[in-house]
């Protein structure tokens, strides 16, 4: 059983009480809703008969069902007019704070903690959608609930949970150059499947991760869900707080102080214990890019689709039906793979250093003929952030749209979506069967980078190729900067 | 196909109080890593209310067999126990999904693992989840695929899924359950709400020491 753990510290301190079951009741310290999972939750609690215990622990925002053309109310779609309606409605009642469309903080659910410094150290997050576990990234232990458990955080600001197992997940060495988190993210869960997590929180670590920018420890624990872990985090260090400081949200003078020493001993030290521990050489990890129906089908982008003979038998069965869904050739390889959307935004990849990324390789390039790609930033202070440096026209003069904040394509619940037999390059973070809104479009997910280099390309194609090559002749050096923020 | 766009399409009622015994006729799913999204499609989430959700259980993937999906089949319109593989309801944590599936009629699951959050969202609603070793569940699915009519009897005390079929067909295979899940659900507490806001005192406690709580201080986060 792990012990000294961060996980184990943040696990102790917000323990209410032992439950009949066996379960902990468990204090949560920050409770994110959103349109979709929100409403069933505040009808329960009126059935019920109670009230929101801590109305000034729970944030929300409207993402999942947004427009991302034209955000004027009331919105086109009647049931999107009537979710957010909805959800506006439960906010008043209960006052709850809403950073609503055109508040200049509405955005992914996701996003919007982060930036706004809602989301510190050593809190317990919960939110219902299970990508909550982007918010381990500052050394939070954060997960995703059900519509159930939501009305149990709305009642009593707590939940029923049992602890999990931690595995220790070290990265050591250097990512290449045009290697990102999403790559990163994407080979670990190529190593350990979707189910390798399954009952464990991943506490990521090692020089690899240490070197990973706040926006790119996002990255990486977004996916930890994917990984099977319902959680995944970053012990807190020198990046978290640069990245905290001055958010509005974040403590000020003496509480500033106070905060930090408080989150550096949270980390877990030399003497924790952990369940389990595995490494990866980041020096190793290539562009990747799934081939199949689930995260954990994914190769170097300079590999070939494997064979059923190359996979262990147990992946068999669903790499045969990956094989008829996608239509892609085992055997053949991934680049080449011709797409004919690309999406660049979610709340894995739809921030500003991802838009920076994307812009680097869109500048001075054109999108090829016959592509739709579009920029979907997460939030409208990236969006703005975005603007001030130009990013917008970097993408609209290489011919990608740049859209209003919102989930968008992710899951399709608003109108951005694939059609029939659709293959898109994504950014996002699910390739399930019928993720992006047709019942049989397919999903190669990839980091920004390699989004909009396929989308240059009009096929999948290894963006170190392109970072090499200089952009058409006649364009000035990009005013972005590579480098993530 | 069972008309799903009424409440009262669901044949049995609700989960209510402890839940001991699940009988019924029993439908296969088979496949792993059956995510969420696949047992109910992101545009079904588009609504205010779990009613009428029955109608999105698996639609893409019937809609894609063409009327043979098991959900279509004739035989297994009443059905109320739901038999899947490996790492079932993994992905999304949308409550939809068990939702879709208890309006459609399910009230029980028995497999051979499931995604946490499932499992979760199913014990909040009164649905248990119950496990089988990998060779009894093919086992299972097979004898209930061969012989539709046949009842199941998923019996929570016991431990021990028996297939009632015409004699002499019995057989019974064993399960399993969390400790904790198990005794919420043969207890009847598995609606946990009212347990959680009785510990005010304890709940005050912990906001007490939590120090992020008392650095916003006028308990401000907007
Ligand atoms: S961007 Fe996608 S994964 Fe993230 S919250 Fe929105 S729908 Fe969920």
């Amino acid at each position: 059983m792990s012990s000294g753990t961060l996980y184990d510290k943040v696990w102790d301190l917000h323990r209410v009480a032992e439950l009949p079951g066996g379960a902990t009741q468990l204090f949560i310290g920050l409770h994110l809703i959103h349109e979709v999972t929100s409403p069933q939750a505040f009808s329960a609690l009126r059935d019920l008969g109670l009230g929101v215990r801590h109305p000034e622990r729970t944030v929300a925002t409207v993402d999942h069902i947004v427009p991302t053309t034209s955000q004027a109310r009331p919105f086109a779609d009647p049931l999107a007019e009537e979710m957010l309606a909805t959800l506006e409605r439960n906010c008043a009642e209960h006052g709850i704070t809403l950073h609503g469309l055109g508040s200049g903080r509405q955005g992914i659910v996701h996003v919007i903690a982060p930036e706004l410094g809602l989301t510190q150290p050593g809190m317990t997050v919960a939110c219902g959608d299970s990508h909550t576990s982007t918010h381990g990234a500052f050394g939070a232990i954060a997960f995703g609930i059900g519509t159930s458990q939501v009305r149990d955080v709305l009642a009593s600001q707590s939940l029923a949970m049992n602890k999990l197992k931690v595995r220790r997940i070290r990265v050591d060495g250097v990512l290449q150059s045009g290697v990102a988190a999403k790559d990163l993210i994407l080979h670990i869960i190529r190593m350990l499947g979707v189910k390798g997590g399954v009952g464990y929180a991943y506490e990521f670590a090692g020089e690899a991760i240490e070197a990973l920018s706040m926006e790119e420890r996002m990255t990486l624990c977004n996916m930890a869900i994917e990984g099977g872990a319902r959680c995944g985090y970053v012990n807190p260090d020198a990046t978290t707080f640069a990245y905290l400081q001055g958010r509005p949200q974040a403590p000020v003078g003496d509480a500033w102080a106070r905060a930090v020493e408080w989150w550096r001993s949270l980390a877990s030290g030399p003497e924790a214990v952990f369940d389990d521990e595995v490494s990866f050489d980041a020096s190793l990890i290539a562009p990747t890019v799934t081939w199949g129906i689930t995260p954990a089908q994914g190769i170097g982008v300079n590999e070939t689709v494997p064979t059923a003979a190359q996979l262990e038998p147990d992946e068999r069965p669903i790499a045969e039906e990956a094989y008829r869904y996608m239509d892609l050739v085992p055997g053949a390889p991934i680049a080449g793979t011709p797409v004919d959307v690309c999406f660049i935004g979610s709340c894995t990849n739809g921030r500003l250093s991802d838009l920076r990324a994307a812009a680097a390789v869109a500048q001075g390039r054109q999108v090829a003929a016959g592509i739709k790609a579009f920029v979907v930033p997460g939030s409208e202070q990236v969006a703005a952030a975005a603007e001030a440096e130009g990013l917008d026209a970097v993408f609209r003069a290489a011919g990608f749209e740049w859209r209003e904040p919102g989930c968008s394509m992710c899951l399709a619940m608003n109108p951005d979506r694939l059609e029939g037999r659709q293959i898109s390059a994504s950014s996002s973070n699910r390739n399930f069967k019928g993720r992006q809104g047709s019942a049989n479009g397919r999903t190669l997910l990839m980091s920004p980078a390699m989004v909009a280099a396929a989308a240059v390309a009009g096929h999948v194609v290894d963006v170190r190729e392109l970072l090499a090559a200089p952009a058409a002749a006649g364009a000035s050096r990009p005013a972005v900067v590579g480098t993530p923020g | 196909m069972r008309s799903a766009s009424s409440p009262a399409a669901s044949p049995v009622p609700f989960p209510i109080g402890a839940i001991r015994l699940c009988r019924g006729q029993a439908v296969a799913v088979v496949g792993d890593d059956i995510d969420t999204d696949r047992i109910i499609p992101a545009r079904f989430l588009k609504c205010v209310s779990f009613e009428g959700l029955a109608v999105g259980a698996f639609a893409d993937d019937r809609a894609e067999l063409g009327g043979d999906h098991p959900f279509d089949h004739p035989e297994h319109q009443s059905a109320s126990i739901l038999v899947v593989n490996r790492n079932f309801g993994c992905g999304s944590s949308r409550e939809h999904a068990p939702q879709a599936l208890m309006r459609w009629g399910i009230r029980a699951v028995i497999g051979e693992s499931y995604s946490e959050i499932f499992f979760g969202n199913c014990l909040a609603m009164g649905i248990p989840c119950l496990t089988a070793g990998h060779d009894d569940v093919l086992a299972l699915q097979q004898a209930i695929t061969t012989d539709r009519a046949a009842e199941l009897v998923l019996d929570l005390e016991a431990l021990q899924v028996r297939l009632l079929g015409s004699p002499p067909a019995e057989r019974s295979w064993p399960c399993s359950l969390a400790q904790g899940p198990h005794r919420m659900l043969v207890s009847g507490q598995w609606d946990g709400t009212s347990l959680l806001v009785a510990h005010d005192e304890a709940l005050r406690l912990t906001a007490t020491r939590l120090p992020y709580l008392k650095a916003f201080e006028d308990g401000s986060i907007s």
